[in-house]
C-alpha cells in the first residue's frame, strides 16, 4: 500500500454541453511532492483541481487516494480526506477575524458555545508552524493580499489536509510575498503534504517543482521531471498541437488606419502605456494570457472602463469615450466576454437584443419604430444563421453559439466600424465557432477593422492577420502573419521576451 | 398576459364573493334570492362611485411607483411626499394666501425635485433605493409636520371648483344618478400615458431593458443612469399628483399620518399587478387592476361587517397567496419545460 501514489486519476473525463473539458486524463500525485500543472487558458487545469476538490464530478474515470478508489460528490467528501482547495479568488470572511476563519464552519465548542481560547491557542500554533507571527484576532480584511493567502492555507492546515491544490496563488502577490509563500510552500512538503500547484508563470514553476503535468485541449500533453523542466521545454509541451486543424483566413489587404491607440493607461495597469494601432479590413488578435489586460483595453476602447490618460484616435480624429454611447456613436461595437452578464437580456426575445443596439437611431421621436424593429430582426436571424423557432424566443432559450450570434447582429446592425470581441468563441460548438469566423472574415472584407482577444491559440494563429501580445499590462511584442507561430506567441505572452512594439 | 388575466380573475372573484356578502339579507331569508343580491350594498351605485375613486387616487400612485420597481428599486417615500404635498397645497392657499397656479407650481416642483434628488442619489453616489427613500420617508413627513406646526391642513369650505377634480363626478344619463368620477378621468389619462411611454417609447423598452439586466443594457449603450434617473422622477410626480388629489377628496390632512403607508398599498398594487421586485417585470393594466382589487377587499371588510381594524391582516394574507400562487405556477411550468428537454 505504501508505495501506491497518494493521489491517483486514472481516465477521467468531463464534458460540458458542446464542449469536451476533459478526456482520459492522467495524473499522479506522491507524498510530499509539488506538482506543478501547467497548461493554455482552457486546457483543462481548473476542471481537473474542481474535480479533485469534489465541486464537480467527472463523466467517467476513477480516483483511487492511497491506491483505494474513491468518490468525491461534493467538497465536503474531498476535506475529510484532507484535500483542500485554494481558489484564484479567496474565501476568506473579511470581516472575521483570522482565528474565526481558520476555523470556520468547524469551530470548537464548549457548551454549545465558540470556545474563542480553542481557536485563538490552536490558530496561534498553525500559523507559527508556516513561519507566521500574527495575532489570531486581528480581521482579515486588514491583512495584504499575501497574508490572506497564507491564512488559506493556514485553514487548510488545521482542518489536516494533505493535499493542496493552490490555482495561481501569485496572480495578486508582489515578489516580496510570492517568495515568502514559496518558501512556505517547500516547507509543507518537507513535512509529507502534497501540493498541486497551477500557474502560468514558467519561472516559478521551474523554481518550485518536483515534476510538470502538461495539460493541452484537455488531454494530457506529457510530463517533465525535475531535471527535464526548463522554460522551453514547457513550452512545446503546451503550444505542440496537430497544426493542420487550423481555421485559416486569407490574408487581408489594409486600408486607411481605422482606430490609434496613443499612450493609452487603463484602470486595471494604470503605470504602461499601450500604443498600438489597427487598420480597416484587419483582424487583429490580441492574445496573452488570463489577467495580461486584455479585457481592460477592450473595456477602454468600448468605454466601459474609460481609459485615465493617453488618446484614442479614429482615423486621425481623437475621440473621447466615456461610456460605451460615446464608443457606438464613434462607430465601435464591443462584443463582451460574458455574453450572459454583459451581452443579452436573456429574458427579453431574440428580437429585442438584436434591436437593443439600434433603437435609438431608428426611434420616431422617441416612440419606438417597429418596422425597423422587425426589419432588424428578419434581416440578422438568417443573415447570422440563427436558430429560433421565432423572433419571439427568450434568449436564454437559445444555445451559446446562437445567443453569441445575437450578441454580433445586435451591433451588426449599426454598422460599426471598428469591432471589438472579447473571447468571441468561447464555450460554443465547433459549427458556431465556424460561422463566426466566417463573419468575421466577412466583415473585414467590408472594411471593418476588427480587434478580437482569444486565449485559443488555434484561433489566434488561424484568423488574425498580425497579433498584438500582451503580458502584465502592457504589449509585450506585435507578429506578424509570417512571424506568427505558437512559441513565439508563448514566449511573450509569458514575459519571456520582449520585443518593442 | 397570463399574470394579468390570473389577477383579473381573482378581481372577479372578489367582487362577486362581496356581492353575496353584501346581499340584502331580509330579502334572502324570504327566499327572493334575485332581489336580494340586486340589492347587495356592493353594488349600490355610492358604493361604486367610491370605489372607482379610490382605486383611481390609489391607481395614480401605484403607477408611479411601478417604474420604480420595474429599474429594480423601491420607493419608500410616496406616503410622506403625498402628506408633503398633501399639507403644503392647503397650508400655501390659505395660510400664506398664495395665488393658486403658484401654489400647485410649488408642489410640482418641490415633487420633480424629490424624485430628481432620489435618482442622484441612487445612481450617482450608489446608494441603496431603500435606504435613499426610507430617509425621504421619515425627512418629508417631517418636513411637513415642522412647517404646518403639526395642525390639520384644509381647505375649509373654499376651492370648491378645485376640489371637483377629486370629489366631482360626471352624470352618465340613463344610470339613474350613478356618474363616473372625475379621479377616474385622471387615472385614465395616466395609465394610458404610462403604458404608451413603457410599451411604445424606446425608454419605456430601456427601463424594461436595465431592469433585468443592467449591465448588458449599459453595454448596448443605454444610459442606465438617466433612465433610473427618469423612472424615480416619474414615481415622486405620481405622488406629488397622487398628493394633491388626496387632499382635495378629503379637505383635510393631518400631517401626523396623512398618506401613512401609501408606499406600502402602491407596491403591493404593483406586485399584485404582475411587477416582479427583481425588476424588468410589469405592465400598467395589471397595476389598475391590482389596485382594484386591494380597493375592493377593503370594501369587502367593510361591508360584511368585519372589524375594520383587521383589514391589513386581509390585504396581506391575500397578496401573499396571490404571489406564492404566481411563483408555483411558474416553477410549474419551468419543471414541465424541463422534464419535456429531457425527454
Amino acid at each position: 500500500m505504501t508505495d501506491a501514489p497518494l493521489l491517483e486519476v486514472r481516465k477521467v473525463a468531463k464534458h460540458f454541453p458542446g464542449v469536451r473539458a476533459l478526456r482520459d486524463v492522467h495524473l499522479t500525485l506522491q507524498r510530499g511532492e509539488l506538482l506543478a500543472v501547467i497548461g493554455e487558458n482552457g486546457a483543462g487545469k481548473s476542471t481537473l483541481m474542481k474535480i479533485l476538490a469534489g465541486v464537480q464530478t467527472p463523466n467517467s474515470g476513477e480516483i483511487l487516494f492511497e491506491g483505494a478508489p474513491i468518490e468525491l460528490p461534493n467538497v465536503q467528501a474531498a476535506q475529510q480526506l484532507g484535500i483542500a482547495l485554494i481558489h484564484q479568488e479567496l474565501n476568506l470572511a473579511g470581516n472575521l477575524d483570522i482565528g474565526a476563519n481558520i476555523y470556520l464552519g468547524r469551530e470548537p465548542r464548549r457548551f454549545g458555545f465558540i470556545d474563542r481560547d480553542k481557536i485563538r491557542t490552536s490558530s496561534r500554533r498553525v500559523l507559527t508552524s508556516l513561519g507566521l507571527d500574527l495575532d489570531p484576532d486581528q480581521r482579515v480584511d486588514e491583512l495584504s493580499i499575501g497574508l490572506q493567502q497564507l491564512v488559506e492555507i493556514a485553514k487548510a492546515l488545521a482542518s489536516d489536509a494533505r493535499v493542496l491544490i493552490m490555482d495561481e496563488p501569485t496572480s495578486s502577490l508582489t515578489q516580496h510575498e510570492s517568495s515568502r509563500l514559496f518558501k512556505v510552500i517547500k516547507d509543507l512538503c518537507a513535512r509529507g503534504v502534497s501540493v498541486v500547484y497551477i500557474s502560468h508563470r514558467l519561472s516559478e514553476v521551474k523554481e518550485l517543482a518536483d515534476r510538470v503535468t502538461v495539460l493541452r485541449d484537455g488531454e494530457n500533453a506529457g510530463e517533465l521531471a525535475r531535471d527535464e523542466i526548463n522554460h522551453d521545454a514547457m513550452v512545446r509541451l503546451m503550444v505542440g498541437r496537430d497544426l493542420s486543424q487550423h481555421y485559416q483566413h486569407s490574408p487581408c489587404i489594409p486600408g486607411a488606419i481605422a482606430l490609434q491607440a496613443v499612450a493609452l493607461r487603463t484602470p486595471a495597469h494604470p503605470s504602461h502605456e499601450i500604443h498600438f494601432t489597427l487598420h480597416a479590413g484587419e483582424i487583429v488578435a490580441l492574445a496573452g494570457l488570463v489577467g495580461a489586460g486584455r479585457t481592460e483595453l477592450l473595456q477602454a476602447l468600448f468605454g466601459v472602463a474609460p481609459a485615465l490618460g493617453g488618446e484614442i484616435r479614429l482615423g486621425s480624429q481623437p475621440v473621447l469615450l466615456r461610456s460605451p454611447i460615446d464608443a457606438i456613436r464613434a462607430g465601435i461595437a464591443l462584443v463582451p466576454e460574458d455574453r450572459k452578464a454583459h451581452g443579452l437580456i436573456l429574458e427579453m426575445a431574440v428580437r429585442e437584443n438584436l434591436s437593443l443596439a439600434s433603437l435609438r437611431r431608428d426611434q420616431r421621436h422617441g416612440f419606438l419604430n417597429a418596422d425597423s424593429e422587425r426589419r432588424v430582426s428578419d434581416e440578422m436571424i438568417p443573415r447570422l444563421s440563427i436558430k429560433t423557432p421565432s423572433p419571439e424566443q427568450p434568449a436564454q432559450l437559445l444555445s451559446g453559439g446562437n445567443q453569441q450570434k445575437i450578441v454580433l447582429g445586435k451591433w451588426l446592425a449599426l454598422q460599426p466600424r471598428v469591432l471589438l470581441l472579447d473571447e468571441p468563441t468561447r464555450g460554443i460548438d465547433i459549427g458556431a465557432k465556424r460561422e463566426i469566423y466566417g463573419l468575421m472574415e466577412k466583415l473585414a472584407a467590408q472594411g471593418v477593422a476588427i480587434l478580437f482577444v482569444s486565449s485559443e491559440m488555434e484561433e489566434v494563429l488561424g484568423m488574425a492577420d498580425r497579433v498584438l501580445v500582451m503580458h502584465e499590462g502592457r504589449i509585450a511584442g506585435e507578429l506578424s502573419k509570417t512571424q506568427l507561430n505558437e512559441e513565439a506567441v508563448m514566449q511573450l505572452a509569458t514575459g519571456r521576451k520582449q520585443i518593442a512594439a | 398576459m397570463k399574470k394579468i388575466l390570473g389577477i383579473f380573475t381573482l378581481l372577479v372573484v372578489v367582487c362577486i364573493a362581496t356581492t353575496w356578502l353584501a346581499r340584502d339579507k331580509e330579502l334572502w331569508e324570504a327566499n327572493d334570492y334575485i332581489e336580494s343580491i340586486k340589492a347587495s350594498s356592493f353594488l349600490k351605485p355610492y358604493n361604486i362611485e367610491n370605489l372607482i375613486r379610490r382605486t383611481a387616487l390609489f391607481g395614480v400612485i401605484s403607477i408611479g411607483v411601478a417604474f420604480v420597481i420595474i429599474t429594480g428599486g423601491i420607493d419608500l417615500s410616496i406616503g410622506s411626499l403625498i402628506c408633503l404635498v398633501g399639507c403644503g397645497l392647503p397650508w400655501l392657499l390659505t395660510t400664506k394666501g398664495v395665488s393658486l397656479p403658484v401654489a400647485i407650481s410649488a408642489m410640482g416642483i418641490v415633487s420633480l425635485a424629490i424624485g430628481l434628488s432620489h435618482g442622484w442619489l441612487i445612481t450617482q453616489l450608489r446608494l441603496q433605493p431603500f435606504v435613499v427613500t426610507l430617509c425621504g420617508l421619515l425627512l418629508y413627513r417631517g418636513l411637513a409636520r415642522g412647517f404646518t406646526g403639526d395642525q390639520t391642513q384644509g381647505f375649509g369650505t373654499g376651492f370648491q371648483s378645485l376640489r371637483w377634480l377629486a370629489t366631482g363626478k360626471l352624470a352618465v344619463p340613463g344610470l339613474g344618478g350613478f356618474g363616473i368620477p372625475v379621479p377616474c378621468i385622471i387615472l385614465l389619462v395616466v395609465a394610458v400615458a404610462a403604458a404608451i411611454f413603457l410599451n411604445k417609447t424606446i425608454y419605456g423598452r430601456y427601463l424594461l431593458a436595465l431592469g433585468r439586466n443592467e449591465q448588458a443594457a449599459r453595454y448596448s449603450g443605454i444610459n442606465t443612469n438617466a433612465m433610473i434617473i427618469v423612472a424615480y422622477v416619474i414615481c415622486a410626480a405620481t405622488a406629488g399628483l397622487g398628493g394633491i388629489l388626496f387632499v382635495l377628496d378629503v379637505n383635510s390632512a393631518q400631517p401626523v399620518d396623512f398618506g401613512n403607508f401609501y408606499e406600502l398599498y402602491a407596491v403591493a398594487a404593483a406586485v399584485l399587478g404582475g411587477c416582479s421586485l427583481r425588476g424588468g417585470e410589469g405592465s400598467i393594466v395589471g397595476v389598475v387592476i391590482g389596485t382594484a382589487l386591494m380597493q375592493v377587499l377593503r370594501n369587502m371588510i367593510n361591508l360584511a361587517g368585519l372589524p375594520t381594524h383587521i383589514e391589513f391582516a386581509v390585504i396581506g394574507g391575500v397578496i401573499l397567496v396571490g404571489v406564492s400562487a404566481d411563483e408555483l405556477v411558474k416553477l410549474y411550468a419551468a419543471r414541465k419545460r424541463a422534464a419535456a428537454a429531457n425527454v
